[in-house]
């Protein structure tokens, strides 16, 4: 037997982060109470190693490795990037958080940390058992942090939906792909898109292998009707974890969708297409349509998750390099604003006292108006209103799926996104012109977090008044 | 990035900059600090301009034609944020920035107390603010390189002077001003947002150069409005464009905001519209002159719009007795010598009077505004009288304002006035000896509703006012500016007169068709050395319709106070016509305000209540609420139902997809 040492270079950081991760694990049990923010620290600090190591290392070639199960090129350092960008985000906002919640625990950070580094391995895929067991590391981390908090039976009972519904989901996935081995006889990627394209598999095992497997990306994106859990989840669990698992995971969807439907199975374009606009649409207006009814607001951000999700997915079924690279354009956007938007909510809480209902913003100018200003930042760009980045984000999905043909697509899209305005608009104008229940002024709890929101806040107005930066990092690394 | 991109993008943005920290922050750095960061970024500016200025008119540097930043492409149009700087702009760039800063120092002295608030109250930082946010408005419009940026600046501009004019918000007179400053402009606004959306549809760019390389294009391209009627595009569009420059510029019948203007605090903001905002419109007509001067229709129209307005609107400057308003008039005055200038393909005489009238009626503002700081406020003229022992420097300022104003021969404002007029008298197109006759006799009205002013309020005897209270000279802040004014208003034009009448200075930017090129001739005939045109002016009927309008206030006036008191009760029909400034406010508030109100009233009654809120609004309101609560429903929170939803799901969409 002929035994070749793989090339490890390509998964360093992959590599770098699980031996940073396992020291703080490992760490976290011996730090004493003395220096109990060294976890925290030691957190942000190997996120920021790893993005120095991707940045600096970054190439535009394709690097692939361990018997083409695990590949290194542009896209993914882009996505592996954000993913960081974010996470350091997440990490900086919930500190305050835990601590005022009395879970202040190291274990949601090293749990978080092996969420992303599931991530990675999800982006960097392959091949789909590479893919499945990124898939698998994320969800498990993540369903530990939400039932993290176990005398909260709101969140233990997130968790447990979101834990029973993510298994069925993994079922549906890992059939599909079974039943796509089946068809193909391979698991690589690149090889399952050129025996496709060959025309030697069975196509009715295929169509029947690419609904599955639509299925179980709806779900993992939160597109309807795979979208029950979002708003029980979103809702439930702790404000720090609802914030963790709406931003960088949905860069991690958006990156296996893209590997298993663009990379391996464009022969199929036809087949998945048609389910992609179902789900689109369907997500557009559902997540519309409920969002208006709502008073919480993580849920209104879990219903307009989902609409965000429908205008994802315009991107994919324009089935075009440019709507590609619109589709990761907006995820990008959507991830920043919502690190945002839930960073706004942790920022405005206070010890026993959470700010998640759209009253609790009434006559935020007068308590406190420069988060009131920023608040003013996300929503608009939510809502998609020039010169914010959010507004760049639907223009160039819409424009894709116009050029591809889909002119009616566009049309509900833009439909929906004005019956969406609503539900932002009413943030802002509760913040604005409502009465406040008390006059006090309302700092946010610590100034870190006050500085940490309006840097995300006001990089929607910067990206949006120079979109052309962030339009060409999506566009390029899918091209390159 | 090179160094010259640079200095312009700081000339631009400084200002932006000074009225952020002020506006923003005003607050937190107080008044001395609202009040330096704003003169500093404003200074900033100007020195800079005075480099790029210097640059251009002396070295001769060329045309620099550059994008700053480009928001984004659409269909092939670039919206885009850019530079277009040559003689014209630099010197326009020199005119703003210098200008402002002279306010901006003037303002310290002017706005230090204010009845209306309390000391903390930070309006005083936010003048500043409004101020710098002006001067970048207008610098980003005389600037731009395409019609984007030119409609942001103009549209900025009026958006800063509606909020300067009503400053004094507590005042029900202000901010009925304020209100309707915005509205007149909201009109030739109106024109003028067609007009660039005709540029948008038929030539397909936003940039200026693009757009002045396709005019031959489409030279002949014609359109149909009315059917059977065709419209050269070209005429169609500069006449639309020139329309929001009627706004502007207040011209005849848009003129009705300025007079009210002076609601504004004295005379700053009054000072920001007289000498500079409204020199936008004939900045723009002169920028846009390739394409004006392919419409000899166009360039009629122009010429008789602003011969009317250059006279009408002096002859209502006899009758006012606010202090202010006679210089509001008079600008109205002056600003249609400048829009005849344009009609008579003189371009160049149009922006070297936008030139000396900036300088000379600033100071004609500044010297107004220290007489009523002297007199606590008080502005009419028949209350004055004597002043001019108690402030001599403010006299001695008023009297060289006045005899620039009037084109007294050696001062800045004879040379441009006078080309003016000469160019006038060359120019063959048809209208142009109607519009000379009454540019002459607006020469005439100039020279005495001035000079009226002039006697009235420095000379005579004293009013009880004057001897019942102690009047002094204004303080530094005010007096210096005043002096520094007076300079370029006595000298500029001597510099001057050579290079624009022969068509040098502006030669990289402003293009005429040399068969229409009048000043070329009035150069030929007039034209041999300053001192010779100097003397060729005592000799020129202009001239000595200046003096006699002078001797007719003095003897009016100083000698037989009589007279004019007489001629009132005698022509009480002229008077009237005249006090209610020929009925223009009376036929807008008939016409436009009562039609519509009831248009507006018909709409909201018949279509907006009836249909569109009770039927769709509210209809698809209800049903979508309706809808939202009932899908909320489905949301029940038990598991089984999310996986019987996601079941239900999968074989949706399996039968979906293997139909």
């Amino acid at each position: 037997m002929n035994f070749v040492i793989p090339d490890f270079t390509p998964a360093v950081p992959e590599m770098v982060l699980l031996a940073l991760a396992s020291f703080i694990l490992i760490a976290d049990t011996f730090w004493s109470e003395r220096y109990k923010y060294a976890t925290y620290y030691a957190t942000q600090a190997s996120l920021v190693i790893v993005g120095l190591l991707i940045l600096f290392s970054f190439t535009s070639e394709t690097a692939v490795t361990f018997n083409e199960s695990f590949v290194r090129d542009a896209f993914a350092d882009v996505l592996k990037l954000f993913i960081i960008l974010v996470s350091i985000g997440v990490f900086l906002f919930s500190k305050e958080y835990l601590q005022n919640h009395d879970f202040y625990k190291g274990e949601f950070f090293t749990l978080g940390l092996f969420a992303i580094l599931g991530m990675f391995v999800m982006v960097s895929a392959y091949n789909f058992i590479t893919l499945f067991v990124g898939l698998e590391i994320m969800s498990l981390a993540m369903y530990a942090m939400i039932a993290m908090q176990r005398d909260s039976a709101k969140a233990t009972e997130a968790a447990m939906k979101y834990f029973v519904l993510g298994a069925l989901a993994t079922g549906l996935l890992l059939y599909g792909l079974s039943m796509i081995y089946g068809a193909t006889g391979t698991l690589t990627i690149p090889e399952v898109k050129a025996v496709i394209e060959a025309g030697k598999a069975n196509s009715t095992v295929l169509a029947f292998g690419v609904v599955f497997i639509v299925i179980g990306l709806g779900f993992k994106l939160g597109a309807v009707p795979f979208h029950m859990w979002v708003p029980d989840v979103y809702d439930g669990a702790p404000t720090a974890v609802t914030l963790f698992i709406a931003a960088a995971p949905k860069i991690a969807a958006f990156a296996i969708v893209y590997r298993l439907l663009v990379d391996g199975m464009p022969g199929l374009v036809v087949d998945w297409q048609q389910l992609l606009i179902i789900m689109a649409i369907l997500s557009m207006v559902i997540g519309t349509v409920i969002a208006l009814a709502q008073t919480n607001f993580k849920r209104l951000l879990a219903y307009s998750g989902i609409a965000h999700i429908g205008f994802l997915l315009l991107g994919f079924i324009a089935a075009t390099p440019e709507g590609y690279s619109a589709a990761m354009f907006y995820v990008l956007v959507y991830a920043i604003t919502s690190v945002a938007a839930f960073g706004m909510i942790l920022a405005l809480g206070r010890k026993g006292m959470e700010f998640d209902q759209i009253k609790d913003f009434a006559g935020l100018n007068k308590r406190n108006p420069w988060l009131a200003a920023m608040m003013l930042i996300i929503m608009f760009s939510m809502a998609g209103v020039p010169p914010f980045i959010g507004f760049y984000a639907k223009l160039v999905v819409l424009e894709e799926v116009i050029a591809a043909g889909f002119t009616w697509l566009a049309i509900i899209g833009v439909v929906t996104a004005i019956a969406g305005a609503f539900y932002y608009l009413r943030v802002i104008k509760v913040m604005y012109f409502d009465a406040p229940e008390q006059d006090t002024p309302l700092p946010a709890s610590t100034r870190e977090l006050s500085v940490g929101v309006s840097v995300y806040s006001l990089s929607l107005l910067v990206l949006g008044i120079m979109p052309a930066w962030l339009m060409a990092v999506a566009y390029n690394s899918l091209l390159m | 990035m090179s160094n010259l991109h640079l200095i312009l993008t700081i000339i631009m943005l400084a200002p932006l900059f000074g009225a952020i920290a002020a506006g923003l922050f005003g607050r937190q750095i107080g008044r001395k600090g609202a009040h330096s960061v704003t003169i500093g970024s404003v200074a900033v500016s100007t020195v800079l301009s005075i480099y790029v200025f210097y640059h251009y008119i002396f070295n001769g540097a060329e045309t620099y034609n550059a994008a700053l930043y480009t928001w984004m492409v659409s269909d092939g149009i670039r919206f885009e944020i850019g530079f277009l700087i040559d003689s014209l702009s630099a010197t326009m760039m020199l005119v703003v920035t210098f200008v402002s800063l002279m306010v901006h120092i003037y303002t310290i002295g002017y706005m230090d107390h204010d009845e209306d608030y309390d000391h903390d109250n930070p309006y005083y930082q936010r003048f500043f603010s409004y101020l710098s946010l002006f001067t970048f408005s207008m610098l980003s419009l005389v600037m731009a390189n395409n019609f984007l940026q030119l409609f942001f600046g103009w549209e900025a501009v009026g958006l800063v002077s509606y909020l300067l004019i009503g400053f004094y918000m507590k005042r029900e007179s202000a901010v009925v001003a304020n209100l309707k400053a915005f509205l007149v402009n909201r009109v030739g606004d109106f024109g003028f947002i067609l007009g660039i959306a005709m540029v948008f549809v038929y030539f397909g760019t936003m940039d200026y150069q693009e757009f002045f390389d396709k005019l031959s294009e489409h030279e002949h391209t014609m359109m149909t409005f009315i059917p059977g009627v065709e419209w050269s595009v070209i005429t169609v569009m500069v006449i639309l464009l020139f329309i929001g420059a009627m706004g502007k510029s207040a011209q005849m019948p848009l003129h009705v905001w300025l007079p009210e203007s002076m609601e504004g605090p004295t005379p700053i903001s009054a000072l920001i519209h007289a000498a500079t905002m409204v020199t936008a419109g004939i900045f723009m007509v002169a920028r846009l002159s390739p394409a004006y001067e392919m419409s000899e229709a166009a360039l009629q129209f122009i010429l008789v719009v602003g011969a009317l307005t250059a006279f009408m609107m002096g002859l209502l400057g006899i009758i006012q007795n606010d202090i202010k308003r006679v210089v509001a008039y008079s600008t109205l005055s002056q600003l249609g010598y400048m829009t005849a200038a344009l009609g008579a393909s003189a371009y160049a005489a149009s922006m070297f009077h936008v030139l000396t009238h900036a300088f000379f009626k600033a100071l004609l503002f500044l010297a107004a505004g220290s007489v009523i700081i002297a007199m606590h406020h008080i502005q009419d003229i028949r209350q004055m009288g004597g002043l001019k022992k108690h402030m001599p420097i403010t006299y001695w300022a008023m009297l060289l304002g006045s005899l620039a104003l009037i084109g007294f021969p050696g001062f800045a404002g004879f040379f441009s006035k006078d080309s003016i007029l000469l160019a006038v008298g060359e120019s063959e197109i048809a209208g142009s000896s109607f519009a000379y006759a009454l540019l002459l006799m607006g020469v005439f009205v100039t020279a005495f509703y001035s000079f009226r002013m002039f006697f009235l309020v420095f000379h005579g005897n004293e009013s009880d006012y004057v001897k019942s209270h102690k009047i002094h000279e204004s303080p530094k802040v005010v007096t210096v500016p005043l002096i520094l004014l007076a300079i370029p208003s006595v000298l500029l034009g001597l510099f001057m007169i050579q290079p624009i009448l022969s068509g040098s200075y502006f030669a990289d930017a402003i293009y005429v068709l040399p068969a229409q090129d009048v000043l070329a001739s009035v150069y030929d005939k007039y034209y041999d050395g300053v001192v010779g045109f100097i003397l060729h002016g005592f000799m020129s009927l202009p001239v000595w319709l200046a003096f006699a309008g002078v001797a007719l206030a003095w003897f009016f006036y100083m000698k037989r106070p009589d007279i004019p008191a007489w001629i009132n009760s005698k022509c009480t029909r002229g008077n009237y016509v005249l006090q209610h400034a020929y009925g223009f406010d009376r036929l807008n508030e008939i016409v436009f305000v009562n039609g519509s109100k009831r248009l507006g009233h018909f709409f909201w009654k018949s279509v907006d209540m009836r249909i569109i809120d009770t039927g769709l609004v509210n209809g698809t309101v209800n049903k979508v609420s309706g809808l939202a609560k009932m899908m909320r429903e489905s949301q029940t929170g038990y598991m089984y139902h999310y996986a019987f939803v996601m079941i239900f799901g999968l074989l949706g969409l399996l039968i979906w997809a293997l139909w």
